[in-house]
C-alpha cells in the first residue's frame, strides 16, 4: 500500500491555496469519505478509531489506513433505531456511515471516552461481521504502571492488527511510521502557531480543514499537503482585522459544523483550540530511541493535551483551559459543548467558574454536528463581542 | 417445633424487614460520622473497594445510593432543580446534580445527614463516575483515586488468568490497590493489616455465596421476590454492608428465606403469570407504581441487569482465595468490575441463555435519559434478542431520577399493550 500513500488524491502541487482549502472543505464535508474508499479500491485495509485519540502510528506500521470516525453531517435513517433518545449525535451518525455502506471498515475500535462511546464497539459489533473492540488507554494516567499497562495494551492492538492486515510491524516499521507522524504533528503545530502569532492568515475553518483531513487521507500525502499549504499561508496577504482573540473549547469530540466556525471567525480570531484533540493529544515529537510502542504510550501520559475525558491529577481542567488561554493570548472564550455530551456539559460548569474567578470573558454555547441554522447564533456572538470590545 | 405457619410468619419476608432496619441504621451511622465531622470515603456500586476501605475503618459513603432515596422519597426535583440553577445542564446524570445539591446543602438528605468525603474512591466503570469525583476534587481539594480496571474488549472476548492480556490488566490493576492502600495509609495514619484484610474479605465471600445463590433461587417457580422492589433493597444491603459480618450474615439468612419459599411454593403475587427479566435502571420517581404497573398483570421480574451491575458483578460469585488476599483482591476486582461492564455493554447474550434457566415470557428494556452507561446499547441488543429469539421485549423510556420526563400514563398505556400481547400469545400457545 506504500504507493497509495502517495496519492490518493489528485496532485496538490502547484495549486493555489484558495483551491486547496477549497477541496479540503468539501473533502471534510463529503461523508462519502472519496479517499477512504479510493484506498480499499486498491486493495488497502481500513482501522475505524473513533474519536478523541488513537495511536494511528501502530495502525500506519502494519500498512492500513487509520480512519478517524468524527460522525458526519448525514440523516441517521438506520443508526436512529439502534439507539434510544437522549444521545449526541456523533454517535449515530458515525454508525450512520458504515450501516449505510458510505464508509467501509476492517476494523473499529471505540474507547473509554464516555458512557455512551464505550457502547459502540458492542453497538458496532451486534451490527458488522468484522472485529469492534474497545481500546482501553488508562483512566489512572496518575498509576505508575500506567505506561507499562498502556505499552503491552497498544501491543495487543498491534497484534489485532497485524492479523487484518498479514503484515507484522516490526520496531523499525514502527519507528518509521512515529516520524511520520512526528512529522505531522509538527506541521499541525506550525499552524497552530501560525493561528495564535497572525490568526489574520489562517481563519479557525481554514485551519480546521487543513488538520482533519489528517483522519482520512495517508499521513505521508497530508504531510506534503500541509507543507504546500503553509508556504502559501505564511506568505499570504492579509491584514489584521478588529476582531476578539478567542479560545474555541468543546470541540473534542462531536465537531461543530464548517459554517459554524465560519460564523465564528467572522467575528473572532480563534487563537486556539480543542477542536480534534486526539490529533493533537501528543505535544512533542515521540523519541525514536527504545521500545516504539513505549515511546508511544509514554507520551500519551506524560507529553499531552487535556481534555474533559481524561482525567488526571496533574492537569485539572479549567487550569489548563486557562493556560490555553494565556498561552495563546485570548482575551475571551468560547465555551461550547455537543448537545447530550455529558462530558462536555459537564465540563462547561467548572470552566464558567474558573472563567469567572479569572475574569475573563465566554461565551456559553451548544452545538450540533447537524444544526443548519446559525441566524441567532451569529447574533449572540456578535453581541458578546461588542460587550467584550466596548464595556 | 415451629408450625409451618409460624415457620412462614417469622421466615418469609424477613430479607426485606431486615435489609430496611440494616439500611436505616447505616445511614444513622453516617448522620453520625457527619455530626463529627469524620472521616468518609466517597465510593460507588460498581467497584466499591470495601475490602480496602474497611481495613483502614473508613465509613463508605455511595452516592448513587443517597441521589436514588431522594428520588424514591420524591424531593429529587428539588435537588436537581437546585443544581441546574447553579449551571449544571438538564441533560446529565441526574445522581450527580442530586448528589452536587446535597452537597451544596451540607448534606441534608430526607434520611439524614451525609458526611462529606475527604477521600473519593472511583472505577471508571462508568465514566460519569469520574466526572462526578471531578466535582468533589474542585469543592472540597480531596484526593481522588481512579482505579483503572480494564473491561472487555470485545464481545465474547474476556481474557482469563494465564493468559497475557489478562496477566497485563491483573498486573496494573494489582498496582493501583497497591497505590490504593499507601493512599489510605497515608490518609488514616494507619497501618495497613492484610489480617483484617483476610476477615474482611471473608466476609465479602459469604455475602457474595448468598447474593448469587439468591439469584439463582429465582428459577424457582413461582419467583420467590421481586427483583426489582426486593431485590433492591438486597441489593442496597450488598454495597453498604459488603465486608462486615452484618452483611455476610444477612445474605446467609436471606438465602435461607429464598430456600424456605422455593421449597414451600411461596411466590411474591396472589397469581404469578409472566415471568420478566428487568434490563436497566428502575423508574425511581415512581417506584412503587412502576413496579405495581407489572404486578398488576401478574407480572414478576425474576431477574435484572441492574442486580448485576449495581452489585459491582457479585452475581458472578467471584471468592476470594484467603491464602493469598492481595492476589485475588486484584483478580477478583477485575473480574468482577469487568463482569459489571459487561452486563451493561455485552449483554445480549446473557439475556438470551438468562431466557431457558429463568423461564422468562418477555424482556422490558428500560433505558433512562439520566444513564448513558446503562442506557445507550439497549436498543441495539434488542434489536439483536428480536433477531435471535422469539422473546417478546418491551422498550419503554424514562428516568431514575427526573420525573419531569417520566410520563406515568404514557408507560401504563405501553405497559397494558405488552401484558396484552403476552396473554394472546400465552393462548395462541394453549390452543396450539
Amino acid at each position: 500500500m506504500r504507493d497509495m500513500e502517495d496519492h490518493l488524491l489528485a496532485d496538490w502541487d502547484g495549486r493555489p491555496l484558495a483551491k486547496i482549502l477549497h477541496s479540503a472543505g468539501e473533502l471534510v464535508e463529503d461523508p462519502s469519505y472519496p479517499t477512504v474508499r479510493r484506498w480499499r479500491e486498491a486493495g488497502g485495509k481500513v482501522i475505524g478509531h473513533f474519536q478523541v485519540y488513537f495511536p494511528e502510528e501502530i495502525v500506519h506500521a502494519a500498512g492500513a489506513l487509520p480512519l478517524k470516525i468524527r460522525g458526519a453531517q448525514v440523516e441517521a435513517q438506520q443508526a436512529e433505531s439502534r439507539f434510544g433518545s437522549y444521545l449526541c449525535s456523533i454517535l449515530k451518525t458515525s454508525l450512520e456511515l458504515a450501516l449505510s455502506e458510505r464508509v467501509e471498515l476492517d476494523m473499529f475500535v471505540t474507547h473509554p471516552i464516555c458512557d455512551a462511546a464505550r457502547n459502540l464497539a458492542a453497538v458496532w459489533g451486534r451490527n458488522f461481521p468484522y472485529r469492534c473492540q474497545i481500546l482501553y488507554l488508562p483512566q489512572n494516567a496518575n498509576s505508575r504502571f500506567a505506561a507499562h499497562y498502556l505499552r503491552d495494551e497498544y501491543e495487543r492492538l498491534q497484534h489485532e492488527v497485524e492479523a487484518i492486515t498479514g503484515v507484522h510491524a516490526d520496531d523499525e516499521m514502527l519507528r518509521s511510521s512515529i516520524q511520520v507522524f512526528n512529522r505531522n504533528r509538527k506541521l499541525i503545530r506550525r499552524l497552530y502557531q501560525i493561528k495564535r502569532e497572525q490568526p489574520w492568515l489562517l481563519s479557525t475553518d481554514e485551519a480546521y480543514v487543513l488538520m482533519a483531513l489528517a483522519g482520512m487521507l495517508p499521513r505521508e500525502e497530508h504531510n506534503r499537503l500541509l507543507e504546500l499549504a503553509i508556504q502559501q499561508i505564511e506568505t499570504r496577504e492579509a491584514k489584521p482585522q478588529d476582531k476578539i482573540r478567542v479560545v474555541f473549547e468543546g470541540g473534542f469530540c462531536e465537531q461543530p459544523p464548517l459554517d459554524f466556525l465560519r460564523v465564528v471567525s467572522q467575528s473572532c480570531y480563534v487563537v486556539d483550540d480543542d477542536l480534534m484533540i486526539g490529533l493533537r493529544w501528543l505535544l512533542e515529537d515521540v523519541p525514536l530511541e527504545g521500545d516504539p510502542l513505549m515511546n508511544l504510550a509514554e507520551a500519551y501520559l506524560e507529553k499531552s493535551s487535556y481534555s474533559p475525558v481524561q482525567h488526571d491529577l496533574r492537569k485539572p481542567k479549567e487550569q489548563m483551559l486557562l493556560q490555553r488561554i494565556r498561552g495563546s493570548g485570548a482575551e475571551a472564550a468560547i465555551i461550547a459543548a455537543a448537545k447530550m455530551c455529558e462530558p462536555g456539559l459537564d465540563e462547561q460548569v467548572a470552566y464558567a467558574k474558573a472563567l469567572d474567578e479569572a475574569g475573563i470573558p465566554y461565551f456559553v454555547n451548544e452545538f450540533e454536528e447537524k444544526m443548519t441554522s446559525f441566524d441567532q447564533i451569529q447574533i449572540q456572538l456578535e453581541t458578546f463581542v461588542e460587550n467584550v470590545l466596548f464595556f | 417445633m415451629a408450625s409451618e405457619a409460624q415457620q412462614v410468619e417469622e421466615i418469609v419476608g424477613r430479607g426485606t424487614r431486615d435489609g430496611a432496619r440494616l439500611f436505616r441504621e447505616w445511614f444513622d451511622g453516617l448522620s453520625g460520622v457527619s455530626e463529627q465531622s469524620g472521616q468518609a470515603a466517597y465510593v460507588f456500586v460498581m467497584g466499591s473497594l470495601a475490602e480496602v476501605l474497611r481495613v483502614f475503618d473508613l465509613p463508605m459513603v455511595f452516592p448513587e445510593i443517597h441521589s436514588l432515596q431522594t428520588a424514591v422519597r420524591r424531593v429529587a426535583l428539588e435537588y436537581l432543580n437546585q443544581a441546574e440553577d447553579y449551571g449544571y445542564s438538564p441533560d446529565i446524570c441526574g445522581y450527580v446534580k442530586a448528589d452536587f445539591a446535597l452537597q451544596l446543602r451540607q448534606g441534608e438528605h430526607p434520611m439524614g445527614r451525609i458526611p462529606k468525603p475527604t477521600l473519593a474512591v472511583i472505577t471508571n466503570a462508568c465514566n460519569t463516575y469520574i466526572k462526578w469525583a471531578e466535582i468533589w476534587e474542585r469543592m472540597y481539594h480531596i484526593p481522588v483515586f481512579t482505579l483503572d480496571v480494564p473491561g472487555t474488549r470485545a464481545a465474547g472476548g474476556q481474557s482469563w488468568p494465564g493468559q497475557p492480556e489478562f496477566e497485563n490488566d491483573r498486573r496494573y490493576v494489582s498496582a493501583q490497590l497497591t497505590e490504593l492502600i499507601a493512599l489510605c495509609e497515608q490518609m488514616t495514619g494507619k497501618k495497613f493489616n492484610i489480617d483484617r484484610l483476610r476477615e474482611v474479605m471473608g466476609h465479602t465471600n459469604e455475602l457474595i455465596r448468598g447474593w448469587r445463590r439468591v439469584l439463582e433461587l429465582n428459577q424457582s417457580s413461582p419467583a420467590v421476590f421481586n427483583a426489582v422492589t426486593d431485590g433492591t433493597v438486597y441489593l442496597g444491603v450488598a454495597n453498604a454492608m459488603r465486608g462486615t459480618p452484618e452483611g455476610g450474615r444477612y445474605f446467609t439468612k436471606l438465602v435461607e428465606e429464598m430456600e424456605f419459599k422455593s421449597a414451600k411454593g411461596l411466590g411474591t403475587l396472589a397469581e404469578e403469570r409472566h415471568r420478566l427479566i428487568f434490563v436497566g435502571v428502575p423508574c425511581y420517581p415512581i417506584f412503587r407504581r412502576f413496579s405495581e404497573m407489572f404486578t398488576e398483570w401478574g407480572g414478576i421480574f425474576v431477574n435484572s441487569t441492574y442486580l448485576w451491575f449495581a452489585s459491582g458483578g457479585a452475581n458472578l460469585g467471584f471468592e476470594y482465595d484467603l491464602n493469598r488476599p492481595l492476589e485475588s483482591l486484584a483478580e477478583g476486582v477485575l473480574i468482577s468490575v469487568r463482569h459489571a461492564m459487561d452486563s451493561m455493554f455485552f449483554q445480549d447474550r446473557a439475556l438470551i441463555d438468562m431466557v431457558g434457566a429463568y423461564k422468562v415470557d418477555g424482556i422490558v428494556f428500560h433505558p433512562i435519559k439520566s444513564c448513558r452507561t446503562t442506557s445507550t446499547g439497549q436498543a441495539d441488543t434488542r434489536r439483536s434478542l428480536l433477531q435471535a429469539t422469539d422473546i417478546p421485549s418491551l422498550f419503554i423510556e424514562s428516568d431514575m431520577m427526573d420525573k419531569r420526563v417520566v410520563s406515568e400514563a404514557q408507560l401504563k398505556n405501553r405497559i397494558d399493550a405488552f401484558f396484552e400481547g403476552l396473554n394472546a400469545r400465552k393462548l395462541q400457545q394453549a390452543a396450539n
